[in-house]
Order: structure tokens, then sequence, then C-alpha cells
């Protein structure tokens, strides 16, 4: 077998000085090569089928049911949970909310993660030191976050309508306006997410070859010339790349919204819903409604969601690499 | 001429040479990376009344260990810390172990299948298995699990990204040679694993376990799905401190800081090493 012979060549050759039939030890030396991989591999397959394959396909299962919480003989009702949904007022603006709390954070967190990236590959004193500290968020919980985040956007004794009124601003009600709960939820966002983007670009930064650089700068290239016309494009891939990972992560949002709401505990995201994202009404519809599977009508709608937007970041790329390569 | 000269000299980066403003900005940056964290110290160190101050004050107050008394009066914080250790402990472990095996196979031995495999684990990976906690929750419930640390625990075992991790680092670190050399030794495959691979792939393996507590340590959504309130994580409990019809924000601020102080312990003696990590993973990536 290729098995044997491609991990140990020399085995084999040894094998055919010794006479042909061959020991208990060989045996199982044998069956060992050949049945270790499987088993070192397993344990991923067997969680992924327990936790992801089998829920995902269940869920589309329940999804086809008017399934209570506790009921023994659900009803199959076939698509209508689906028809309800796409007429479901809530859902919608569920969806709205999210796309724009995720625009939001994600675009000026890239653009800021640029500019940080780029001052970060200056040859500063305490390269490491500056790397850390700008790497801090990420390391608070998110629950945490949530929480210092609704005391310091508190519309009453909150530090920001403090500063607000100090430079002569009307102070705003964060959690009470559509707009500005999402922008307050955005700058959740931001705060724990630019650094760790910033020091992903920084790495493909360094990536750039230094003779690029150089030959720019001979040109006359000053620094935001060779900024915009060297740095930018060669990055393009990896802003790719950090767009998806952001967009994944942002259409799934739901800690955040959770703890930001005026009345704690609560699934509503705000009074009129107005900051409840697409994971928290999935959230509320089973788990305090109880209703299954409409929940899961949700699930199976938001999967093919993230799905979709992320195989048109896919051939994005797919295309801008092509680009490149001419 | 001489700025270009000395640009060459100095080796050139994206932005040139650093200036005052450089520093000037990342003191701002990090600055405001660290004031949340400083508030809710500020404020867990004083009682609620500060919070009706028009100018908050900006040092400590005397008041953080009777306010950090208080959280372990209204939760079961004890018990959080320990549920949270055990559970993102094992995550850890299992995580680290089951891909570091994974990872040799992919990236070192043959059999069939192994190409086909491995491309279905990169496409998991974009997979948001959360979206799944429904099924997930009827099955733990028909286990007799919710509510139990194991409903937390065995989802986690493993992850793709993980495998993926391991894979990559395996493939550079572990030379052929050296597994052929102690096959003829007469090494049993998982011999070779513990004694030839492990040893190699320690660096990938410390910072894939890093990750994988941090993650684990900060997960909200499905530990608040399957747990209940007598038996909760960290994070439940500092849910559960701040719902209620009056915030006690001394009471609720003390907790997050009790909760975040190891961590940012741990994040500032491996700092260096987490970064290099997510360095290392957006190149490869």
């Amino acid at each position: 077998m290729t098995v044997v012979d491609k991990i140990a060549p020399d085995e084999a050759k040894a094998g055919a000085r010794t006479p042909p039939r061959p020991t208990l030890r060989h045996r199982l030396s044998r069956w060992d090569v050949k049945v270790s991989p499987y088993l070192y591999i397993a344990p991923f397959f067997v969680v992924f089928g327990i936790v992801g394959l089998f829920p995902l396909l269940y869920t589309a299962y329940v999804s086809l049911f008017s399934w209570e919480a506790g009921d023994d003989d659900p009803t199959f009702i076939g698509l209508d949970n689906f028809k309800e949904l796409f007429a479901d007022t809530q859902f919608w603006n569920a969806l709205e909310n999210t796309v724009s709390i995720f625009l939001l954070s994600s675009v000026p967190q890239l653009i800021i993660a640029v500019l940080l990236a780029a001052l970060l590959s200056a040859r500063i004193r305490g390269a490491t030191g500056w790397r850390v500290g700008v790497l801090l968020p990420y390391a608070a919980s998110l629950v945490a976050l949530g929480i210092i985040f609704a005391n310091l956007f508190g519309p009453k004794y909150g530090l920001v309508n403090g500063l607000l009124q100090t430079i002569g601003l009307d102070p705003v009600d964060w959690q009470a306006g559509r707009f500005s709960s999402h922008v307050a939820i955005a700058i959740m966002v931001n705060w724990r997410w630019t650094g760790y983007n910033a020091l992903i670009v920084l790495a493909a930064m360094q990536a750039i070859p230094k003779e690029l650089h150089e030959a720019a700068l001979i040109d006359g290239a000053g620094t935001a010339r060779r900024f915009f016309s060297i740095t930018l494009p060669l990055l393009k891939p990896t802003l790719i790349f950090v767009t998806i990972t952001s967009t994944i992560g942002g259409l799934q949002i739901f800690t955040e919204p959770k703890l930001f709401d005026a009345m704690p505990g609560s699934n509503n995201g705000g009074s009129s819903n107005q900051f409840q994202t697409v994971t928290l009404y999935l959230y509320q519809t089973a788990f305090e409604n109880y209703e299954l599977g409409y929940a899961s009508a949700i699930a199976w709608v938001l999967f093919v969601i993230i799905v979709l937007i992320a195989l048109v970041n896919f051939f994005l790329t797919g295309r801008l690499t092509a680009v490149k390569k001419k | 001429m001489t700025t270009i000269h000395k640009g060459l000299k100095r080796g050139v980066s994206a932005l040139g040479k650093p200036r005052r403003a450089t520093y000037v900005v990342l003191t701002i940056f990090v600055l405001g990376s660290l004031f949340p964290f400083y508030w809710s110290f500020l404020v867990a160190s004083r009682d609620s009344g500060m919070l009706t101050e028009r100018v908050p004050p900006f040092l400590p107050g005397g008041n953080f260990f009777a306010n950090a008394a208080r959280v372990f009066d209204t939760v079961p914080f004890w018990k959080a810390l320990g549920n949270s250790l055990i559970v993102s402990g094992t995550v850890t472990l299992t995580t680290v172990l089951f891909s570091a095996l994974a990872g040799f196979a992919f990236a070192k031995l043959r059999f069939r299948g192994r190409n086909g495999l491995f491309v279905f684990i990169v496409i998991t990976l974009a997979v948001p298995t959360q979206l799944g906690i429904i099924p997930l929750f009827m099955a733990m419930s028909e286990f007799g699990w919710a509510g139990g640390l194991q409903s937390v625990i065995v989802p986690n075992l493993v992850t793709a990204f993980g495998v993926f991790w391991m894979r990559q680092y395996t493939l550079d670190a572990v030379p052929y040679e050296l597994i052929e050399a102690a096959r003829v030794d007469g090494c049993s495959m998982i011999r070779i694993f513990w004694n030839v691979c492990l040893p190699a792939v320690r660096p990938a393996a410390a910072i894939l376990a890093m990750f994988t507590f941090m993650t684990s340590w900060n997960d909200f959504l499905w530990p608040l799905v399957v747990l209940d309130a007598g038996n909760p994580t960290v994070q439940l409990a500092l849910e559960k401190l701040q719902s209620g019809y009056y915030v006690d924000y001394s009471l609720v601020l003390a907790g997050t800081t009790l909760a975040t102080i190891p961590i940012l312990i741990v994040f500032l003696l491996l700092g260096r090493q987490i970064v290099a990590g997510i360095m290392q993973g957006a190149v490869k990536g």
C-alpha cells in the first residue's frame, strides 16, 4: 500500500529482506498506520456532526412546523412560517437594524484600522508595547463591555451626555432613538475590534516588499502618494478577508444590543424594537415566546443571507486577485 | 535629495519615519482603549451617587472592596468563576489536543480522502454554528444535559479553526525525516505524535490555547440559552447583576471589574505572544 510506502520507505525495504510472513508486531504497526489518521481527525467530525451539521438540518425540519417548546405533537405547516416571516414587519425591522449597525461599525472600523496600521508600521519605539495597547479592548468580555457602554451612554447621567452638555450641545437619548442607538452600539463594536483588525492589516502591510516603496521614493513619490498607490492596492485581499469575517460576525450581533437595553434583561431591543437585531429577535422568538418553528425559520433565512453575502465577497476576492495577476 | 537618502537609509515603511504626531495619535488611541476599563473601576470604587454629579471625579474612591463584596452576596460569583474556569479550561485542553492530533494527520499522514476531508473542514469555517441553537437546545434537553456544564463544554470540544491552524503550522514545523526515523525505531503513531510532533508545534498550540480560552471565557449566547441562573458562568452572572428594575451601577461595574481583572492580567503578561499570534494568523490565512 502506498500508505506505508510514503511514510516509511525504509521500513518497506527492510521488510523485503526479512522472511515474507509478517510478524504480529509488523501487522499491528501496519494497522496502526492505516487507522490512526482517521482516529485523529474523528473528534472534529463527530463534534461538527452533532453541533454543526445536525442542528442546521434539523433547524430546517423544525421550521416546517408550528412547534411550541414542550409541544409533543407539533403540526406540519409546510412553508407557512417562511410566508409569515416575509410579511413580518418586526423581522424586516430587525434585518434593517442589523445591516445598519453592521455598516456603521465596519466602515469606520476598516478605515481607522488601516490608518492605525500605517502608524504602527512606522519605526516607532516600543512597537510591541503599542500593539498590545491597541489590542487591549479585545480582551474585554462582551457582557462587561455592554454594561459599561450602556452606563456611559445613559440618557440622564451618562458620561457621554455629560460631555456633550459641557461643550454646549444637547444631550441625546441614545437608547430611545433608532439612529442614535445604532451609533452607540456601533461605537461599542468598533471599540472592541478596531485594534484587532489593525494588527491583521499591519501584518499584510509588513509583507509588502520594501523595494516597491524605495523605487517610488526615488521616483519622488511622497508619503501620501505611496500610501494610496502602493500600500492600499496591495492590501486589497486582506481588506476583503477582514470584511468577510466582520460580515459573518456583524450579521449575528447579539450581546451588544441585548445589554444596551434601558430595560435590562429585555429582548425587545428598545421600546419600539429600534435596535433589535435578527439574532436578538431569533432569541426572543425561541426562548421568550417559545415559538421554535418560527424561530427556526428566522435562523435559516439569516443563514442563507450570511452565505449569500459570503459568496458575493468570495467572488469579489477572486475578481480582484485576478485583476492583480494581469 | 537628502530626504530620499535618509529614507532609504532608515528603511522605508508605509508612512516613513515616525513623527511626534504618530506618538500623540497612538497615545490617544491607547488611552481611549483603556478608558472604559478605568471608568468601570472608577464607578465601582465609589457609590452610584457619583453618576449624578455633573463633573464626575477622576480618581478612584475607597469603596471598591465593599462593592465587590456585595457582588458576591447578590449573585453566586464564586460558583460562576469556578464554572467558567472548568468550562474554559476543559474546552481549551480538548480543543488544543484534538486540533493538534487532526492537524498532525492532515499535515503529515497519508490516508484516503485526506484532501476532500480537509476542504470540508475549511468550508465549515464559514458555517455560523450559533444559528443551530434551537435543535442543539432541544438535543441537550433530550439528553438531560440542559443546565449542566457539559452542555456548554461538549459543543466546543474542538473547532474547525483549531484544526486548520494546527495543520498550517505542522506542515512546516515537523520534518518528515523525524517521523520516518521514529517509525524505523518502532514508534507507534501515537508516540510519534506525542514525542515528535507535539513538542515541535508547541508555539502554535500555545497561541491556540490562549484564543480558545478567551473565546470560551467570553461566550454568552449559548450559555444564556442552556444554563440556568443558579449555575451560571461569569458572563451570565454579570448579566444577572444588571437585569432588574433598578440598576445599582457601583455594584454592576464592580462585577465587570472583577470579571475583567484576571483576563486583563493574563493579557498583559502574554500580550506579546497574542499580538504575534494574530499577526502570524493574518499572514498565513
